[in-house]
Order: C-alpha cells, then sequence, then structure tokens
C-alpha cells in the first residue's frame, strides 16, 4: 500500500511542470498487495494480535514513567513520592533481609488460623440453617442484625475484651470470613433446583437421600463461592488489625513505614500485600471455575 | 464485611426470631446485675442506654453523626459519578477496555485499606483525605457492576437493534443502558453500603475531627465499654437503614424503568 500512495502523494507536493511525467507511471502497485492475501492476511493477525497483548501494558508503563520523571525532576519531593528505583530497593532489601519473610508468614498464619475457625464455623451455621427451618427462624434475624455492624465495628469492643494479641486478631478475622461464608451456604441451600428436588421425589427419596444426593452436591459450588468471598475479607481485614494493633506482619509493615515517613517501605509493603491477595484470589477463582463448570450460580451476586 | 443479608425462606411463626436477642439480653442484664464479673467491662444494657440518652440530649451524638453522614455522603457521590463514567467507558468501548481493564482489575484487588497510609500522607488526616478514600471504595463496586451489565447485554437485544438500523448513540440509549440497569443499580447500592464501612474505617485510620467512628475510638481508649457499644448499635442502624433506603431506591427506580412489574 505505501508503495501504492507515494506517487500519488509526491504528484500532488510537487510543482506543476514535472507533474505530467510522474502522472504517467503505472497504477499497478495498488493492487499488489491483495495477489498475496494468505501472507499477508496472517501477518497483521499476528500484529494485531501483538499489539492487542501490548495494549494493557501501555497504562502501567505509561504511570511509571510518570511517576519516574516526576521524582526525577522534583515535581514532588522524595517524601511524598519516593523514585520508583528507591521503592524497588527497598523491597529488595525487604527479602534479602529476611524481613518480609518474618512479616508476611506471621499475617499468613494469622489470616490462615482465623479463616479456617471462620469459615468452618460459617459452614456449620450454614447448614444447620439450611437444614432446619426452625434452627434458620430462631437464628437468622439475629445473625442479619449483628452482621450489619462490620469488623471495624466490632474491633474496640473486641479490643476490650481480648486486649491487643493475638486472639484479638484471630477473633476479628474469623468473624469477617464467618459472615460471607454462611450467608453463601444458607442460600445455597434455598437455591437447589426445583427440577432436582422433584425428580427426587418422584424417585421416593428418603428425607435424608435427598439432602445427601441432591441438595449437598448441588451446594458445593456456591459454598466454595463463599469461601472464596471470605477469604477476600479475611485478607481485608488482616491488613487493617494489624495496621491498627500489632507488632509484625505486612500491615504493621505499611503503619510502621507510615509512622517513620518512609513512604518507600510502605510502597512495598502495598505491593507485597496486594501480590499476595491476588495469587490467593487467582488460586481460588481457578478451583471455582472447575467446580463451576457449565452451571450458573446466583451466589455470585452476594459478593 | 459484607452487610447484604439473606431473606427467611420459611414461613414460621414470626415470635421465633425474637427468642434469642430477647434471651441474649437478659442473659447480659442477670450477669451484670448479679456481678458475675468484677472488670467493669460487665457493663449493664440500663447504662448503655443512660449513656445513649446522654450522648442524644447533649447534641454530641447529632454532631458525631451528622459529621460522619455528610462524609459518608460526599465521598459516596464523588466515588459513583466517577465511578459510572469510568464502568460506561470500559463497557462501551473494547479499546479502552483492552488499555484500563487489566490495570484496574489489578488495582481493585489490592486491599482498601492498603491505601490509607498513602493517602494519609498526601491528603492529610483531615476531611479531603477522607473523602478521597470513601470515593475509592465507592468508586470500584460501581465501575465494576457498571462494566458488567453493559458487557452482558444479550446479543439478542443487539440483534435486533442492527435489524432496526439503529445508529450507535441510539443502541446505547435505547437498549444497551435499559438493559444494563439493574446491574447498575446493583452497583450503586454496593457503593453505598461500601462507603459507610469505609466512612467507620477512615475515621478509625485517620483519627481527626468529629464522627462516629471517634466516638468508638475515645470508649476504647477509656475503657468505656457503654459508649463502645452504643457506637456499635449506632454503626449497626444506620448501615441498616442505608441498606433499606437503597433497596427502596432500586425497587422505584426499577418500577420507573419497566423493569419490575407494578
Amino acid at each position: 500500500m505505501a508503495r501504492a500512495n507515494a506517487p500519488a502523494l509526491d504528484a500532488q507536493s510537487l510543482p506543476a511542470k514535472k507533474r505530467a511525467t510522474i502522472e504517467r507511471l503505472p497504477a499497478a502497485p495498488v493492487r499488489a498487495p491483495r495477489r498475496v492475501p494468505h501472507a499477508h492476511t496472517a501477518k497483521t493477525a499476528w500484529r494485531s494480535r501483538a499489539l492487542n497483548g501490548a495494549l494493557p501494558w501501555l497504562l502501567p508503563l505509561a504511570l511509571l514513567g510518570l511517576w519516574y520523571l516526576g521524582t526525577e525532576r522534583g515535581w514532588l519531593s522524595e517524601q511524598v513520592l519516593p523514585p520508583p528505583a528507591f521503592v524497588y530497593q527497598t523491597l529488595g532489601d525487604l527479602i534479602t533481609s529476611g524481613d518480609l519473610w518474618l512479616n508476611a508468614s506471621a499475617s499468613l498464619q494469622r489470616v490462615l488460623v482465623g479463616f479456617l475457625i471462620g469459615s468452618s464455623l460459617g459452614i456449620g451455621l450454614g447448614l444447620a440453617m439450611g437444614l432446619s427451618k426452625t434452627i434458620e427462624d430462631y437464628l437468622l434475624p439475629t445473625f442479619n442484625a449483628l452482621v450489619q455492624i462490620p469488623v471495624l465495628g466490632w474491633m474496640p469492643f473486641a479490643l476490650l475484651l481480648f486486649g491487643i494479641g493475638e486472639p484479638l486478631k484471630y477473633v476479628l478475622i474469623a468473624h469477617a470470613a464467618l459472615v460471607p461464608v454462611t450467608l453463601c451456604t444458607l442460600q445455597a441451600f434455598h437455591e437447589v433446583p426445583k427440577r432436582l428436588l422433584e425428580v427426587g421425589r418422584a424417585y421416593g427419596f428418603s428425607q435424608r437421600q435427598i439432602v445427601t444426593d441432591i441438595v449437598l452436591p448441588s451446594a458445593v459450588a456456591p459454598i466454595f463461592t463463599g469461601l472464596r468471598l471470605g477469604f477476600t475479607k479475611a485478607w481485608l481485614s488482616l491488613v487493617v488489625v494489624e495496621l491498627l494493633a500489632s507488632s509484625e506482619g505486612l500491615g504493621y509493615l505499611i503503619a510502621y513505614g507510615r509512622q517513620l515517613f518512609q513512604l518507600d517501605l510502605v510502597m512495598a509493603a502495598v505491593v507485597v500485600v496486594g501480590t499476595v491477595g491476588l495469587l490467593i484470589d487467582r488460586g481460588f477463582e481457578f478451583i471455582e471455575r472447575r467446580l463451576n463448570k457449565g452451571r450458573t450460580t446466583t451466589t455470585r451476586s452476594l459478593a | 464485611m459484607s452487610t447484604l443479608t439473606v431473606a427467611r425462606s420459611s414461613q414460621g411463626p414470626r415470635y421465633r426470631g425474637w427468642v434469642v436477642p430477647i434471651v441474649g439480653i437478659a442473659v447480659w442484664w442477670l450477669a451484670a446485675s448479679q456481678g458475675f464479673s468484677d472488670s467493669g467491662l460487665l457493663v449493664s444494657p440500663g447504662k448503655v442506654a443512660v449513656t445513649a440518652w446522654e450522648q442524644v440530649s447533649s447534641g454530641q451524638f447529632w454532631r458525631a453523626i451528622s459529621a460522619s453522614l455528610a462524609r459518608d455522603l460526599s465521598g459516596f457521590f464523588i466515588g459513583t459519578t466517577l465511578g459510572l463514567v469510568l464502568g460506561c467507558l470500559l463497557g462501551f468501548s473494547r479499546l479502552f477496555e483492552r488499555l484500563v481493564g487489566p490495570s484496574f482489575n489489578t488495582f481493585k484487588q489490592i486491599s482498601l485499606f492498603a491505601w490509607i497510609p498513602l493517602i494519609s500522607v498526601w491528603f492529610g488526616l483531615g476531611d479531603v483525605a477522607k473523602v478521597v478514600f470513601l470515593s475509592l471504595a465507592a468508586l470500584v463496586p460501581v465501575v465494576v457492576n457498571t462494566c458488567d451489565g453493559l458487557r452482558s447485554v444479550s446479543p439478542a437485544l443487539l440483534e435486533v437493534a442492527k435489524v432496526y438500523g439503529f445508529t450507535r448513540w441510539q443502541t446505547i440509549v435505547g437498549v444497551m443502558l435499559p438493559a444494563a440497569l439493574p446491574s447498575i443499580f446493583t452497583g450503586i447500592y454496593l457503593a453505598l453500603v461500601y462507603s459507610w464501612l469505609a466512612t467507620i474505617g477512615a475515621e478509625y485510620l485517620l483519627v481527626s475531627g468529629e464522627g462516629i467512628g471517634n466516638a468508638l475510638i475515645d470508649g476504647s481508649e477509656h475503657f468505656m465499654m457503654d459508649l463502645v457499644l452504643f457506637g456499635m448499635i449506632v454503626i449497626g442502624l444506620v448501615g441498616w437503614a442505608l441498606n433499606v433506603l437503597a433497596r427502596r431506591l432500586e425497587r422505584r427506580m426499577q418500577r420507573l424503568y419497566g423493569i419490575l412489574p407494578r
């Protein structure tokens, strides 16, 4: 195409005297590229795919460039926005000195213990309410009322009751995980496909058979969605709890950096928190997708 | 921190729901009046009621709650507006989605509260920092749900629009936006819920000025369990009221746009 367009362009820009000779050039090249459509489309397809793959990186790279320029040119002082290289270096220091490992393992341990306690209680509570209408009648209104108070609202209460030690973190993280797990489990029981239940009844299933063969299998995927949500909430509240009351952990690293006005440390810790959260979420999502193959969940709307 | 609830499924007698709370309060009352524990943390329900009355009559409560709500709503409006714009851009333009979508998805994974230290250094501890944080909290669900809603408009509807020769503008206004409305409402509803949570968080972590979260911290620092319990109840009630209000508005809007039968 480029070759075909070139003479036309020249013809316009050149003085009138020379135009006559140029106009006589054959127009054939216009069609030339069309003769080899196969090779050509394959090439553009590859190119557009490469471009498509590169597009998402443009914005982060532009921001990074702006950040770098801003600190390099001194638009912002280092205290307000440390240069990217500095943050990177701090991150490297954290890794080599083992501080990162120490704090990350403390955080992970807390979140795992809290999540395990909270989600097992949540599944238990959800199962109890899902299986027995009586229990649901007694407990659900109270549960719904207590759920209105967010984790942060419980915090001062728990602080007075449990002090500032490990139990406080476990209790708050467990509470954060418990709520979505319970709600999703209960929702799963409410949303068992009616048709399956009818089939079960038509085949004369006993109550017990209906529960073990129909209700529970169809509830597995929604319950898993609840677990994923629960973990997200647990991770979120871990950061809050550690920001407010702890002497180790990733949240503490953030709070510590803020107190010393070491924004490089804050940013490095935020990056770690984000990465760990992202990895765990992706892991859960992967398993969830496998469980969810070929079914639609309405529990998703609880997110 | 989800404040969404599951509705009751059975038609059992209503009184059953009241049994647990009433028994709980009775046990609490008994425990406090019999002096099972002398830790001073076991305050009686009566004391909490007295504190509540003092707070309300002295006007302290009204100052705190109005400061909190003003912050909550301004952050909510800013965040929702920005979220709608960003969500629409993401939903309508494939190019914009490729450009910004992955960055946004990574960004939303970062735990919201991890931004607080950075925000506090950049914007201080005052109302500006809190409103920025609140807008951030409200922005994310609106963007996600708006974009999702626009993306999942049924292809059949789009084909009809094409058959009738709709222009791009007509397709957007006449087909895509109405079809995406329920999802957009869900986003706004979630934004209202999240921004209330974030209000408490902001008052907690960016300590300055007045607000219901600050009242809670005061109570916790002075070992005043009655004040703490009163604050918790207020937070729960406000959250519940916002929840109900949002759901009402959602219903009304849906009726207005003919999504729900009257």
